[in-house]
């Protein structure tokens, strides 16, 4: 499918994120909507123009709170977008971000809008405790109980167990349909691949290593600090550990197959609460603000694949919008691909090397290459930095094109899995 | 009869209900004149020839329900007799409205304040419109009066006394929420369904919802004790010297049924006493100063484009309080200071200000918060429609900042400096455009203290000074226009008034001795406590700025050099406990101390409206009254002083 060239160009004109903050077991000091609105009223007050000039927002968020029904539009009120601009949310698990993006890009190319701030939100270590379907009945009888009687005779029948909650985020990260928590998808490709420990844990530890050479080199400068109510400053991601070594990471134990799995909390992404933004213009807004565009969201895909093999996911999306622009994997001069497990995206690498995987899955004649690693998350990805799922889409297309520009220029692509089994990709170009 | 009306229309619908609608003619907001009373003793005539089933009684006007008695009619009342009618006037007919036997009901949108109160009051239902404009209040005693119009009668009755006394003692307005929580207001209604809740009011002829049994017996058995409780909370504030209408108040509810015409003359809480007490007439002055000083932000013309967004540079105390005032009153803000840990302390203040302003109401915290941007790198200029400065006063500093920040604001934005100390046209020396630099001087603390300077350098455009002047108005705050002099006025008045303190307490005057002398004479605030509020090391820059090379008293050089800051570092003149100053004993204040004390601050405002750092003396005793807590019940420095004041 060739890609037309009459398609209006969509630009990035700038972009913002809230430090990524990791979940530490209680919920986190900020809700998704605080977090989009903080980035979203930093990146917008540096704008020429004011926030009710935008055509709409788009917010992609996976887990939003009970109180943040449409927290897209939720967003847009709080940050002084005013009555007139439409905000809406957008939800494909872990490309909500990416998903918002490409909304954003269709409703430009379509003339539909001119400025729009696209971007993901999520904060994880808010996700609800629920209670159990058994404690739901019970709760409902209790309600409906109108006689004393009653009541005492519903008391008998109350069991402590029915108190256990229903955890979300684990519900979250199941795939309903085939009943695998997301890290035993990856499980399944490290087995698939013959991907084993020592390589899973170096490539987290290499992602650590990266992330602290990213700071100390300056280069998180897409990161807006938050401020708590109590006076308190988050100012940079709290997930990062100095201290990674292979050894270490070795002594974690598998969390999702206990006993002969691979994967752990180590090797995965983190748990984490963060929201990243992107402003896309059309030429004729960039024109009518004065804007100076960073680059510009070329071309999108979307697939689909196994929902056991979710992982995969930047592979089937890639290859496609590589081939439609005629471009191999060495054309690119930086490639983000997100760290939902090391294994996950050792299992990308390895089926772009493989024959096999390339000719019978991608339809290709043969193997499409080696991915130059050395171009790949140059400042570490989810597993260093977390992985706040609505928001990791639009940190990684963003970053990807701060790592183009400090490079001198060039194309990308920023590619994620999606729990049920997809994958988005991004082509991006500095302007 | 009705036919003639001019203020009133009197209309009756199917249902046999009356709807009149107050509207006064030639007039923006509803007053009640005596014009508009009588026709309103003529419609209570003509329904009682033909008895509606009941009566709504509503606002024409968008602004809002009733804004009290005519206040110019007011100030043409004199003697004793005159006070006597006027009262009578209400009393009389809203006690004819309050007797009749059909269902009324006062359908209030929108500021309802005094008499209006009074007449709502005097209906059997009130329904308020759920809006954040409707507000009710009795604030007579601003004004050096008592509600004698049936308010001190019916509004314990309505929600008993505690609260009818708070609410008429300090002048407060309700919200709807608290009016309903209270039981001042039956049904809070929707703008849509306002006239529906009316009208079902009305129509269930039910009797009004009875007090709640506690707060009857604050009408009853509990009247003395309650009337006890609140002459002492009174009496901690003000003396009755000074401010005898609260006193007034609680006595005519206690000992004359809130019947103020029934107290004898010779009573202090008589309408006699009042109006001949020299507190009234000062009281009303300072009402016509504050309505003076807020024409000052509605200029005539064009208006001035609106603001939007605001910059603050400086996120100290008043740089981040300015920030925080400008989100609270609605304003998209951006606060900029040299990273974020400065500006951090700021937002948690912000958080914490806000969370007591809004009382627990969540979300309005959270949408004042979410306007309030820490900007560490400045970006928010771009986009700001006014930009204020308030970092240190250093005048290279402030040129150089104001230079950067010109080069990158928008070409209409205002640009301003809460400089206290330094000449804004020095200031404003190095830009390219000196005419829009204006001063925007805020009061230390910004939440509390109503005045704001406008300053005009000497090269301040016109436009710019109306803009400031229209910006500060829009915030809630008094604007007093005035010249860039060392000190403007407030500062400049402030510092003669506190080296005098000092030098009492260099002659071995306790400090508390000086304040308590300051504070009989009816100052908010000793000048010796407002030291250490403001700072010693800032008001010995101060005062070495503005006296030139004299020396600084020993007392302040003493403490300054000891880091004894005042209450910024827990010890000053006072020692400072949870941002309270720690007092002695009362001790004896000799004689001819407040006179002393005041003299220098009189004599700095003569001079100050002499060079024409305002305009009239009229605007300096504003000024001082609004700024530095000069004593309202004087009238101001230059009123005290026995100095006619100009009027225009």
């Amino acid at each position: 499918m060739p890609v037309p060239t009459t398609l209006p160009d969509v630009y990035v004109v700038d972009g913002a994120r809230t430090p990524f903050l990791k979940s530490r077991n209680a919920p986190g000091p900020f809700a998704a909507a605080d977090l989009a609105v903080a980035a979203g009223n930093a990146l917008l007050s540096r704008q020429p123009f004011r926030a009710d000039q935008l055509d709409e927002v788009i917010l992609g968020c996976a887990a939003a709170s009970a109180d943040e029904a449409n927290i897209g539009r939720i967003a847009a009120l709080r940050m002084g977008c005013g009555d007139r601009v439409p905000g809406w949310t957008v939800m494909r698990n872990c490309a909500s971000g990416m998903q918002a993006l490409d909304s954003a890009m269709a409703n430009i190319r379509l003339g539909r809008a001119d400025l729009v701030l696209a971007g993901g939100t999520d904060a994880l270590s808010r996700a609800h405790l629920l209670f159990s379907d058994a404690m739901v009945r019970w709760l409902s009888q209790w309600y409906a109980a109108k006689s004393v009687g009653a009541r005492a005779r519903l008391l008998t029948r109350f069991r402590p167990a029915m108190l256990a909650p229903v955890i979300g985020l684990i519900k979250g990260l199941t795939d309903p349909v085939i009943g695998l928590n997301m890290g035993q998808t990856a499980e399944n490709l490290a087995t698939r691949f013959g991907i084993s420990r020592t390589q899973m844990d170096f490539y987290a530890m290499r992602s650590h290593q990266r992330a602290a050479a990213g700071v100390d080199g300056g280069h998180c400068t897409e990161i807006v600090p938050l401020t708590g109510g109590d006076g308190r400053l988050y100012t940079a991601d709290d997930g990062i550990r100095l201290d990674s070594s292979v050894p270490r990471l070795a002594k974690l134990r598998p969390v999702f197959d206990r006993r002969h799995g691979n994967i752990t909390a180590g090797n995965s992404s983190q748990v984490t609460d963060g929201a990243s933004w992107l402003l896309l213009a059309s030429k004729r807004a960039v024109e009518q603000h004065g804007l100076v565009p960073l680059g510009r969201i070329v071309d999108s895909q979307w697939a689909a694949l196994d929902p056991a093999q979710m992982g995969l996911g930047p592979v089937h999306a890639a290859t496609p919008l590589l081939q439609r622009h005629g471009l191999g994997l060495d054309d690119l001069d930086a490639w983000e691909i997100n760290e939902a497990f090391a294994a996950q995206v050792i299992a990308c690498i390895e089926a772009w090397k493989s024959d096999d995987y390339c000719r019978d899955e991608l339809g290709l004649a043969g193997a499409l290459g080696t991915l130059d690693e050395s171009r790949l998350n140059v400042d570490g990805g989810a597993i260093a930095l977390g992985h706040p799922v609505g928001a990791s889409g639009a940190r990684i297309v963003l970053h990807l094109l701060q790592v183009l520009r400090r490079r001198g220029g060039g194309r990308g692509i920023a590619a994620i899995c999606i729990g049920g089994g997809q994958g988005g990709a991004m082509l991006v170009e500095t302007a | 009869m009705t036919t003639s009306l001019r203020h009133w229309r009197l209309a009756r619908d199917a249902d046999g209900l009356a709807w009149l609608t107050f509207d006064r003619a030639d007039e923006r907001v509803n007053t009640l004149s005596a014009d508009a009373m009588r026709e309103l003793g003529a419609v209570l005539d003509a329904l009682d020839a033909e008895p509606p089933r009941g009566l709504v009684i509503e606002s024409g006007k968008s602004g809002g329900f009733i804004a009290g008695a005519d206040i110019a009619e007011f100030g043409r009342v004199s003697g004793a007799d005159g006070a006597r009618l006027l009262v009578a006037r209400g009393w009389d007919l809203f006690n004819r409205l309050a007797a009749v036997p059909w269902p009324t009901c006062a359908l209030v949108r929108g500021f309802c304040v005094g008499g209006g109160t009074e007449l709502a009051l005097a209906c059997r239902f009130i329904v308020a419109v759920d809006e954040p404009g409707t507000r009710f209040s009795l604030p007579e005693v601003m004004l050096g009066i008592v509600p004698g119009w049936g308010g001190m009668l019916r509004l314990p009755a309505r929600i008993g006394a505690p609260a009818a006394l708070d609410m008429m003692l300090t002048g407060r307005a309700l919200d709807v929420r608290r009016a309903r929580k209270l039981g001042l207001v039956d049904d809070v209604a929707p703008a849509r369904l306002m006239r529906e809740h009316a009208r079902a009011r009305v129509l269930s002829d039910a009797p009004r919802r009875a007090l709640p049994f506690m707060q009857r017996l604050t009408l009853g058995p509990l009247r003395g004790t309650v009337a006890k409780k609140a002459m002492q909370g009174v009496a901690k504030r003000v003396s009755r010297e000074h401010y005898p209408a609260p006193f007034a108040i609680i006595e005519i509810w206690r000992d004359f049924a809130g019947n103020a015409l029934a107290v004898p003359d010779a009573n202090p809480a008589s309408m006699a006493a009042l109006v001949r007490h020299p507190t009234t007439a000062s009281l009303q002055r300072v009402y016509h100063l504050r309505e003076r000083l807020r024409g000052f932000g509605k200029p005539e013309g064009l208006a001035p484009p609106p603001v939007r967004r605001v910059h603050v540079i400086g996120a100290g105390v008043m740089g981040g309080d300015i920030a925080a005032w400008c989100a609270l009153r609605g304003l998209h803000v951006t606060l900029q200071d040299n990273g974020v840990e400065r500006i951090a302390p700021a937002m948690a203040r912000a958080a914490q200000a806000f969370t007591r302003k809004f009382r627990g109401d969540r979300v309005a915290v959270r949408n004042a918060l979410d306007r309030l941007v820490p900007d560490p790198l400045g970006a928010g200029v771009a986009g700001a429609d006014v930009i204020i400065e308030a970092i240190h006063e250093d005048l290279d500093a402030k040129q150089h900042l104001l230079r950067d920040v010109e080069k990158r604001a928008k070409p209409d934005a205002l640009l301003a400096s809460n400089t206290s100390s330094l000449r804004i046209e020095d200031i404003a020396r190095g830009l390219h455009e000196p005419r829009r630099l204006v001063g925007i001087h805020f009061f230390n603390p910004v939440a509390r203290m109503p005045l704001v300077e406008v300053v005009r350098g000497v090269d301040s455009a016109d436009a710019a000074v109306r803009r400031a002047a229209a910006f500060v108005a829009s915030l809630d705050k008094l604007p007093l226009p005035v010249a860039s002099s060392p000190g403007f006025l407030v500062n400049a008045v402030l510092g003669p008034y506190m080296l005098e303190a000092m030098k009492c307490v260099d002659e071995g005057l306790s400090p508390d001795v000086v304040d308590r002398a300051a504070l009989d004479f009816g100052m908010a605030m000793g000048p010796i406590e407002l030291a250490d509020t403001v700072g010693l090391d800032i008001a010995m820059a101060a005062g070495a700025r503005l006296t030139g090379a004299a020396a600084a008293p020993a007392c302040l050089s003493r403490r300054v050099e000891a880091g004894q800051l005042g209450r910024k570092s827990g010890r000053g003149f006072y020692e400072w406990r949870k941002g309270k100053p720690v007092r002695g004993a009362p001790q004896q204040v000799p004689a001819g101390l407040a006179d002393r004390l005041i003299a220098p601050l009189i004599s700095a405002t003569r001079r100050c409206v002499e060079q024409g750092v305002v305009a009239d003396a009229d605007l300096a005793d504003a000024g001082l009254i609004f700024g530095a807590g000069f004593a309202p019940c004087r009238g101001g420095p230059l009123h005290y002083d026995g100095q006619p004041p100009k009027h225009d």
